[in-house]
């Protein structure tokens, strides 16, 4: 991991000098264990903050949205996919963009470690490549990172990037997933109540932060039909019903663009798994249109074409 | 003042039996976490933790809370008339609540309790309660109470303050609120002076494991415009995302939205927690947002509780030092690191 800090500052340090990136994006070390900041470098000087270990797990494309310069960016298999989805939404430029690409062998599921040392207070994390070292007050413990992964990371089948202009390092062999989509299946088993329970129980302690929105590299609309008041659409309040229609809502908004990057559940504050409804729509995309977003510059995403050879006969 | 000594599994007994005469909210694990509840049968209190993830402030003040109804009903004699929700206010206890999370109802008090005005809700219900602390004998390593005019032991904002002495725990009355309390808790008995003695000592070491240190000795000699235009704001702010997290798990955000709902010809008013961090906040009917950009929203988070508070309230910022918006900040922008940029600046 260390190796890839060391690559991505004086990659960046070289993009910022020969003035192919007028910004670099990447992550800074955060202030406390199993987080890491994102940071914006405009000055060769500062790339020493530049920083790369299995806590890289938000979404760097959410910055790019808009900018109009020219942006060095690091980027690992699902990043890379949320870029691939900014491109062709219009939200930035191909041209605008140096890609440098990370293979990635996964982000560690923060709650899982805090739940294996057993919540006591978690000091320092080392990672070291397949291990990972956890530091507190009175113990130290070594985990694989294998079993600790994310569960996006767990099912992921993209780890090396799909879009780059330089390359970290070579990429890593990808593997077939049995099954990928076993937790929707059970869901999709459900009869209605059930799975009405079920979702009510997923968001039962959703405080509306926004956190999981946010985060969201696809969440970019200038204002978002929560914050609209005019007229309002959805209430304020937590009502669950409300509640319910922004989960829902956003995750339809997300139906093919998906890249399960992870970063909502990540980031939820309270630790709602609100990818249960995401992947249920990803699912539908592979199964109904093949579809996989984020993999191809030059297709549309299904949701935004209409065909006269569609092979459905409702919409032609 | 009364100090009284109760086994730990006899406290449990007393707070169910003090249930009688107030509403007890204890912590209780909910998931992998704690979070207050109201004690009632098949309800665990465990004092065996460090923090509750959500502050207490939602019992004092909801995050969603009814203020008035209305009918739309023409045939209604007070159609269009706004009613108070009627509201219990019968006493209630906080049991177990850490020092930061008490002091911060006091820094939010100035606020919602001052001469200009008395908000009806807010006062009604924090008079109605009573805080019942529990010192923290292993704050986490982003605690930093000590630097916001707190401590593990801080008696600050308690009614009662609880020692932690292994297999009892040792009550101290702090005000006549805290006094009248203990009056309705059955058993326990009465400490020697020894064991206060030894309890209070103890309990000092405990502001040295306070590993965060945040100065804030020079925020209120700064000069305003000058902090407001410091060129750090856009890089304090790229990282943000606008979300609410922040805000809603601090115990001191107090800033809330007004809104209607009504359904078929029955009105509610209610008001909610609201977060600067949203471009709604400040969106004006005009369609003009004095705060338009991300930096401007973060720069108010910051300046609110570290600048324009001390500014107001003599030089405390608005900030206990319980650190959940360090843990929690789904892209750790820390607290600790924007006051002394501010205070150096």
């Amino acid at each position: 991991m260390l190796e890839y800090t060391e690559r991505i500052r004086e990659t960046a340090k070289r993009l910022l000098q020969e003035g192919k990136a007028e910004v670099f994006i990447g992550y800074k070390k955060g202030t406390i264990p199993l987080m890491n900041h994102p940071v914006l470098i405009s000055d060769p000087k500062g790339v020493d903050l530049l920083y790369w270990d299995s806590n890289c797990g938000l979404n760097l494309c959410n910055y790019l949205t808009g900018r109009k310069d020219k942006i060095g960016i690091v980027a690992n298999g699902c990043n890379s996919r949320s870029i691939v989805t900014h491109i062709i939404e219009n939200q930035v430029r191909r041209d605008q963009l140096h890609i440098v690409g990370i293979p990635c062998t996964g982000m560690i599921d923060h709650r899982a470690v805090m739940r294996a040392v057993k919540y006591r207070e978690i000091l320092d994390v080392k990672d070291d490549g397949d291990k990972f070292r956890v530091k507190g007050n009175d113990y130290e413990e070594t985990f694989e990172k294998r079993g600790f992964l994310q569960k996006n990371c767990a099912t992921c089948t993209h780890h090396n990037p799909i879009l780059y202009d330089e390359m970290l390092a070579e990429p890593i062999e990808e593997h077939e997933i049995q099954d990928p989509f076993k937790d929707v299946e059970k869901i999709e088993e459900m009869g209605p109540e059930r799975k009405w329970g079920f979702f009510t129980r997923t968001i039962s302690r959703c405080l509306r932060c926004y956190a999981c929105k946010n985060a969201c590299p696809l969440c970019y609309c200038p204002t978002c039909f929560v914050d609209e008041s005019r007229p309002q659409w959805v209430g304020k309040s937590i009502d669950p019903t409300d509640t319910m229609t922004f989960h829902l809502l956003r995750a339809y908004h997300c139906a093919g663009r998906c890249t399960d990057c992870g970063a909502c559940e990540r980031v939820c504050p309270m630790g709602i798994s609100m990818r249960q409804f995401t992947r249920k729509l990803n699912k539908d995309a592979l199964d109904l249109f093949s579809w996989e977003a984020g993999l191809h510059l030059d297709k549309r995403p299904p949701l935004d074409v209409y065909r006269t050879d569609d092979y459905n006969d409702f919409i032609r | 003042m009364i100090h009284k000594v109760f086994t730990k599994k006899e406290w449990i007994r007393t707070l169910e039996a003090l249930s009688d005469t107030y509403k007890v909210f204890v912590p209780v694990k909910d998931g992998n976490f704690h979070t207050f509840d109201i004690l009632e049968e098949g309800k665990r209190p465990d004092f065996d933790y460090q923090n509750t993830r959500l502050s207490p402030k939602s019992l004092v003040y909801p995050q969603s809370e009814r203020m008035f109804e209305y009918s739309l009903d023409e045939n209604e004699p007070d159609v269009n008339i706004l009613k108070v929700s009627p509201k219990d206010y019968s006493p209630r206890a906080i049991v177990g609540i850490r020092p930061c999370d008490a002091h911060a109802f006091q820094l939010v008090k100035v606020n919602f309790d001052n001469p200009l005005y008395r908000d009806p809700w807010w006062v009604q219900c924090f008079e109605s309660t009573t805080l019942v602390g529990l010192g923290c004998k292993a704050p986490c390593s982003t605690c930093f109470c000590t630097s916001v005019g707190g401590g593990p032991f801080s008696e600050t904002g308690l009614d009662v303050l609880l020692f932690d002495l292994g297999d009892s725990f040792l009550t101290k009355a702090l005000t006549e609120k805290g006094e009248k309390l203990l009056e309705h808790a059955r058993g326990g008995e009465d400490a020697s002076e020894s064991l206060v003695k030894d309890a209070e000592q103890s309990a000092e070491p405990t502001s040295d494991k306070i590993s965060s240190t945040v100065p804030i000795d020079k925020l209120k000699e700064r000069v305003v415009t000058e902090l407001f235009d410091a060129p750090f704001w856009k890089e304090v702010a790229f990282a943000c995302i606008n979300c609410g997290a922040c805000t809603y798990i601090c115990p001191t955000c107090w800033c809330f939205d007004i809104q209607d709902e009504v359904f078929g010809k029955e009105g509610d008013r209610i008001r909610n927690w609201d977060t600067c961090m949203s471009p709604l906040f400040t969106f004006h009917s005009s369609g003009h947002n004095p705060r338009e950009d991300k930096f401007q929203r973060v720069r108010q988070r910051f300046m609110h509780k570290l600048k324009y508070y001390p500014d107001k309230y003599n030089g405390t910022v608005q900030c206990s030092g319980c650190g959940r918006c360090v843990r929690y900040c789904p892209v750790n922008i820390d607290i600790r690191q924007v006051c002394e940029m501010m205070n150096n600046y």
